[in-house]
Order: C-alpha cells, then structure tokens, then sequence
C-alpha cells in the first residue's frame, strides 16, 4: 500500500494509471449498472476525468 | 550498358526539378509519403471527431441548415444523462454486451479446442462452423426471423423437441422477455466462429515441447490444460474480447433486421437509438452529445484493456 501511495506522490505511471483505470471501469458500471438512476448521471462525468486522466499518466515515467 | 526504367526516369526528370528533388533532405522524403496519409486521417477520423463535439453543445438540426444556431452549453449532456429511456438503452446494450460476450468465448474457445484436435474431416468442419462469419448481418437477421417465427420457425420446434412445450405458445421476437435472448442466440451464432478462429490460431501457436516436458513431469491433461494451454491462449482470447466487445458496443444491423429495436424498446441498443436520434428525429446536436459519450465509454474500455492485454503478453 505504502508503494502504490509513493508512486502516486512521485507521479510514477503504474499507480496512476491503475487510479485511472479504476475511474473508468467505474464509470462504465455506473453508465450500464440497473439500480440507480443518479448513478447514471454522474457516470459520464466520472468516464471522461478517468480517461482524460489515463491519456495524461500514460506519459508519466515507469 | 542497358538503362533501366529508373534510369530513364532520371533522364527524363527536367534539370531544375532533378536538382531540387536532390537536395531535399532524407526526413523531407519521409513527409512527403507520410503527408497524404496524416492529411486523410486527420480529414476522416479527427475532424469529424472534433465537429461532432462543437456539435453536441448546441442545438444544430441537420435538417435545417437554415436556421440560427444556439450554444446551448452542457444542456444536451444533463438531458440524456437524465433520461430513463436511455438508461434502459444502456442496460439493453449491457445485456446483450455481457452475454455474447460471455457465450462466444465459451463456445469458441471450446471449439477451438476440439477442431484442434487431429481427427479425419477437421478442414471441413473448420469450413462448416466458419460459415456464418461469412454472412452479411443482414441475411442472418432475416433469416433468423424465420427461425423465430412461433408457427414455422424451426427454433421453436427445437424447444418443443427438448422441453415439450407447445412451439406456438411462445415467440422469441415478440415477447419482451425472450427477445432479448434472441438477438444474443442470433450474434453467438455467427460471431462465435471469429472467436473459435483467434482461439485456434493461440492453440497452434503452443509448441508441443512444452506439453511433453509437461508429460514427463506426469503432469495430468486436467493439470496441463489450467497451467499452459489456459494462459498461453489468452493473450489471443482477450485480444478476441476487444474485437466483438468493440463491434458489439456498435452493434446495429443485425438487431435492426432481427427485432427493430422491439418489442417496445427492450432490444433498442445505444447505436438503434443514436440513429433514430440523429436520422429519424434529426436533433443532430442532441445525438452529437450522445455519440460523444458512447465514444469516450468506449475509448476508456479500449484503453484499460489494451494495457491488461499489455500486461498479460509481457507475462
């Protein structure tokens, strides 16, 4: 845990990258997910920040 | 000496423009090829890409191209993103997403597995199960609304010879519960073949050496199958997921000729709405708003399993 934190305080790809693949996968629950509509509301928002951010981190160093 | 076509070809080149051609530089030659093909790029996929968005926050229909055009902000993203019709869109397009998914890379793989096997007549069963690949969507969503169909339809007729039930008491296509497992039965049915072929091609792609040390370490079949044959294949079983979880997402002609998006809108996938949006009730920057996040739903998929199949093949 403490590894992931360092990598994400010293910007390094791997955690960052894993913080926005969460977000994505996320958001892609929520876009299709049953249950809740204001879940399906925010989803949209939460994809975009997810994949803006994977593009951004994905230039970050290993 | 004989000259060549080449040669010629210099000869011919005038003076001024032999000289020029000359002194460009090995890097400027490299841009002239390149040039045509970032210029079409950019004309077919980027710049459409960037006026769909420009698109989608104002109020633009296409159909009149006269009319003043308003910015409307963010006022086309809060409505679809508020409206249940399309959330029920969306959970349409997750079942049916999910399901063939799921189905085509059981069935495929494990066809894979067996045409793998040598055995007398295996090109011809690679040739028979290969076959509904090669259809148009379009003919196999008409001809699968004949196998449907509750009086004549031979799927009926399937059921009732397993379950007993009456073929006429139930139909696949117009009941909202079974039509969506219908239009899933119809893109296993030929999607399956694809993956079957990514999956042979991971298959014959693992040399036997490694299953004889395998034997002579008395691993069992069982015990050979989970620790090589398993994640040897599936770089190629992912690679097989992106594809038809990519072209599924878009799925359009094959529902549209099967069901229309009915009964009611319990077949109507994201791609069946976008295009009544855009073509039958003409909101283009509405449907530009919706197309824009379909593509960064997309867009994100793609990116976090392109890096997981990154990750698996580095193994």
């Amino acid at each position: 845990m403490s590894t992931f934190i360092n990598g994400l305080l010293r910007l390094r790809r791997g955690p960052w990258e894993m913080v926005a693949s969460i977000l994505i996968a996320l958001g892609v629950v929520m876009l299709m997910q049953p249950f809740a509509i204001i879940l399906y509301s925010w989803s949209f928002l939460i994809t975009l920040i997810g994949t803006v951010m994977f593009i951004i981190v994905s230039h970050f160093p290993e | 000496m004989i000259d060549t076509s080449i040669d010629k070809a210099a000869k011919a080149t005038p003076v001024g423009l032999a000289r020029r051609i000359r002194g460009l530089s090995d890097r400027t030659i490299a841009w002239i090829f390149v040039a045509p093909t970032i210029f079409l790029l950019l004309a077919v996929n980027i710049f459409p890409l960037i006026w769909t968005i420009r698109l989608s926050f104002t109020d633009f229909r296409v159909n009149r191209p006269n009319r003043v055009v308003e910015w409307v902000g963010l006022r086309n993203y809060e409505r679809i993103l508020s409206d249940p019709d399309i959330w029920a869109t969306m959970q349409a397009t997750a079942h049916f997403l999910i399901w063939t998914i799921v189905l085509q890379v059981l069935i495929g793989f494990a066809l894979a597995f067996l045409i793998n096997k040598k055995f007398k007549g295996n090109d011809l069963w690679t040739t028979i199960i290969v076959f509904p690949m090669t259809l148009s969507p379009a003919v196999v969503g008409n001809f699968w609304t004949f196998l449907y169909q509750p009086q004549i339809g031979l799927f009926n007729y399937a059921v009732t010879f397993f379950t007993g039930a009456d073929p006429a008491s139930f139909s696949m296509i117009g009941d909202v519960h079974l039509a969506p497992w219908a239009i899933v039965i119809a893109d296993t049915w030929m999607w399956t073949p694809f993956v079957m072929l990514i999956c042979l091609a991971g298959l014959r792609s693992i040399p036997d050496s490694i299953y004889e040390a395998a034997e002579c370490d008395r691993a069992s079949k069982w015990r050979q199958f989970w620790t090589i044959t398993v994640p040897m294949v599936l770089p190629f079983l992912m690679l097989a997921v992106l594809f038809r979880g990519i072209e599924n997402f878009k799925m359009f002609d094959l529902v549209v000729q099967l069901t229309g998006g009915g009964p009611g809108n319990t077949t109507t996938l994201t791609s069946i709405d976008l295009k009544r949006e855009a073509f039958e009730k003409w909101r283009t920057g509405y449907s530009s708003a919706y197309a824009v996040i379909l593509f960064v739903t997309v867009f994100g998929l793609a990116s976090i399993y392109v890096k997981a199949l990154n990750k698996v093949k580095e193994r």
